[in-house]
């Protein structure tokens, strides 16, 4: 439904006030820029490498940046479902550093199996994940500040745990999401189809379940849930630690890639990833935002780094175009409903 | 009395409530009977909505009981009296502004798809909830016809009215309107006056709990009184004028509960002497 409509009010009804329908419509236009301006800027990023490089509008290009960007993809998925309930999680990429540190270690190190190895890193990322969420609901402290100490802790323990040294020489079997198959000649690596296939069941759950639905009001009105008899710590615990299972698979997208367990990632991943939310329309403030704009944000991420590259610019420059599209991101959502107010 | 022909949906006897030496509710009764608007009314601090809260499940009383259609509840929860058929609109409306009508009017309550799509995948049934969104908004008369619009994007009149709306479209015995105009100005207050007529038209008993003691008088069949932590009135806004109700909710009139056409002789001169204060401050 393009416009909304109203029927001629019955006597004493509801009859809107006039301009209603138009503060409606320009509503509807704020929404609607919040949900395609994340694709236009993408389109345009990529309209701009395009002239600047040959080799930006290939396949085996496009594989390389979707390889890139499955990792801060899969982490801002995890991050999506915390910001869509007005929190944020701010240890993201070092919970995934951990969580690759720790599988890695144990099938190297303890010669656990590989399969076994893998599930005791994710289950250490939802761990911290159930930290999280165990603070935020139940004393109730800010997501920021708890977030912040989780990424302290976790940082710490992935160098001690690990040693400050790099862990390599891994089993097969934990790198296998890194090979792929070839189609015409591109590369698709099977850690990007599992990375897509997070993004579509996320999409499915958060805009076509109920537990999406509640996730969404958590975050628009969380007070609103309570009385409709939603058990909103519950919920919001989950919320935490299902973003915790999101970071686990995230560090073993990261694993394959690299093929090292490397108690270094993970800084830079962490603020990207929230990027990336923000990039793709989500409102900081909760309960309005897509999955499928994280994705682009991610894509915009990934394109820009490569196509940098391509040019040949210092990758310094990509962190600083990052931050300001950030900014400027945030300023048109903000913009945009404040007209629509 | 006509009330005593009709049908009790919801009554309460000698409820009490105790908080350390505080005592919210103090013996109180209550009585709600099919298809009225009971007006309770009552000063801060009465304890009208430690009662309120006592009938909706959300304080349980420590004496006393309740009875929903004759027979004896104890709500332990909100939830236990939304289950027993009993809803409540809320003064701060309690919708979710980004979500749209039909998730709103389904909050909490949303119904999957039938087949495998809905018990393995758990998918919503989207189309049927905002079909049957559309006509709880239509037995109400609510304009609004898109069901997919952002609550956010309607007037205050129109989100209260979604609020009614979901709780006259789930209330099997009766809906409670806490103060649903204080938030709203004149003509929208207007609008939701006519809407709880209409649920009450539709079948439903409503309790309206409000400060405002022109919309009391507008719309309410009877005016439940409560004072000092129990009930100290049933007046008939038809028999009683506006004076003399707030005079027995502020204790400057008796009112005599078991033999209520005393209180029109009774008023004249408390309320009079009620009134002196007042007209002493403004000649100063």
């Amino acid at each position: 439904m393009t416009q909304p409509q109203t029927e001629p009010a019955p006597p004493g009804g509801q009859a809107p006030p006039p301009g209603a329908a138009q503060e409606r419509r320009r509503a509807l236009d704020a929404e609607r820029l919040a949900q395609l301006g994340p694709l236009i800027a993408l389109v345009l990023v990529c309209a701009f490498f395009a002239t600047q490089s040959d080799r930006f509008l290939t396949g085996s290009n496009f594989s390389l940046v979707f390889q890139q960007v499955m990792v801060i993809g899969t982490l801002a998925i995890g991050q999506t479902i915390i910001i869509l309930t007005a929190g944020i999680d701010l240890s993201c990429g070092v919970v995934m550093a951990f969580g690759s540190i720790v599988m890695t270690k144990m099938a190297v190190d303890n010669n656990v199996p590989p399969v076994l190895a893998i599930l005791l890193g994710i289950l250490a990322c939802v761990g911290f994940g159930f930290v999280n969420g165990g603070f935020v609901t139940a004393l109730g402290l800010p997501p920021f500040i708890v977030t912040l100490g989780t990424y302290n802790i976790a940082f710490a323990l992935t160098h001690i745990y690990s040693n400050d040294e790099t862990i390599s020489t891994l089993p097969t079997a934990m790198t296998k999401l890194g090979e792929g198959f070839s189609v015409g000649g591109t590369q698709v690596t099977y850690g990007s189809l599992v990375c897509l296939a997070l993004f579509i069941g996320a999409w499915f759950a958060l805009s076509q379940t109920a537990w999406g639905r509640h996730v969404y009001t958590l975050g628009d009105n969380s007070e609103a849930a309570r009385l409709m008899g939603i058990s909103v710590r519950r919920k919001l615990l989950m919320v935490y630690v299902i973003a915790g299972a999101f970071y686990g698979v995230a560090a073993l997208l990261l694993v394959s890639r690299t093929n090292v367990g490397d108690p270094n990632a993970g800084v830079t991943e962490n603020l990207e990833a929230i990027t990336a939310v923000v990039l793709g329309g989500t409102s900081l403030f909760g309960g309005r935002g897509t999955v499928i704009g994280t994705l682009i944000g991610a894509l915009i991420i990934g394109v820009l780094r490569n196509g940098l590259v391509l040019m040949g610019v210092a990758s310094i420059y990509q962190v600083l175009i990052t931050g300001i599209l950030v900014i400027l991101a945030v300023s048109v959502d903000q913009l945009a409903r404040r007209r629509a107010r | 009395m006509s009330t005593q022909e009709r049908k009790p949906i919801l009554q309460a006897r000698g409820l009490v409530k105790r908080y350390g030496h505080v005592t919210a509710i103090d013996g109180a009764d209550f009585d709600l009977y099919e298809g009225e608007i009971l007006a309770v009314i009552g000063d801060n601090g009465a304890g009208k909505s430690s009662m309120i809260k006592a009938l909706s499940g959300a304080v349980i009383p420590d004496e006393g009981e309740i009875m929903l259609d004759g027979e004896k509840v104890h709500f332990k929860s909100p939830i236990e009296a939304r289950r027993a058929g009993i809803e409540t609109v809320y003064q701060d409306l309690a919708v979710a502004p980004a979500l749209d009508i039909a998730t709103n009017l389904f909050l909490g309550r949303e119904q999957r798809r039938k087949g495998p799509l809905g018990s393995v995948l758990r998918m919503l049934d989207k189309n049927g909830m905002k079909e049957q969104a559309a006509q709880h908004m239509r037995d109400l008369q609510i304009g609004i016809r898109s069901m997919s619009q952002a609550v956010e994007t309607l007037s205050g009149g129109q989100r209260q009215g979604v609020a009614v709306a979901r709780s006259a479209a789930w209330a099997r015995k009766l809906v409670i309107m806490d103060e649903p105009t204080a938030a709203l100005g004149v003509k929208e207050s207007n609008q939701v006056l006519e809407l709880i007529r209409r649920v009450r038209d539709n079948g439903l008993p409503v309790i309206l709990i409000s400060h405002n003691m022109p919309h009391v008088f507008e719309i309410a069949d009877r005016i439940h009184v409560h004072r000092l932590g129990k009930r100290v009135a049933v007046v008939d806004p038809k028999e009683h004028s506006m004076h003399e109700v707030v005079g027995i909710m502020t204790g400057a009139v008796v009112h005599d509960i078991e033999h209520p056409d005393q209180v029109a002789g009774q008023a004249e001169k408390p309320a009079a002497g009620s009134e002196a204060p007042g007209s002493r401050a403004a000649g100063r």
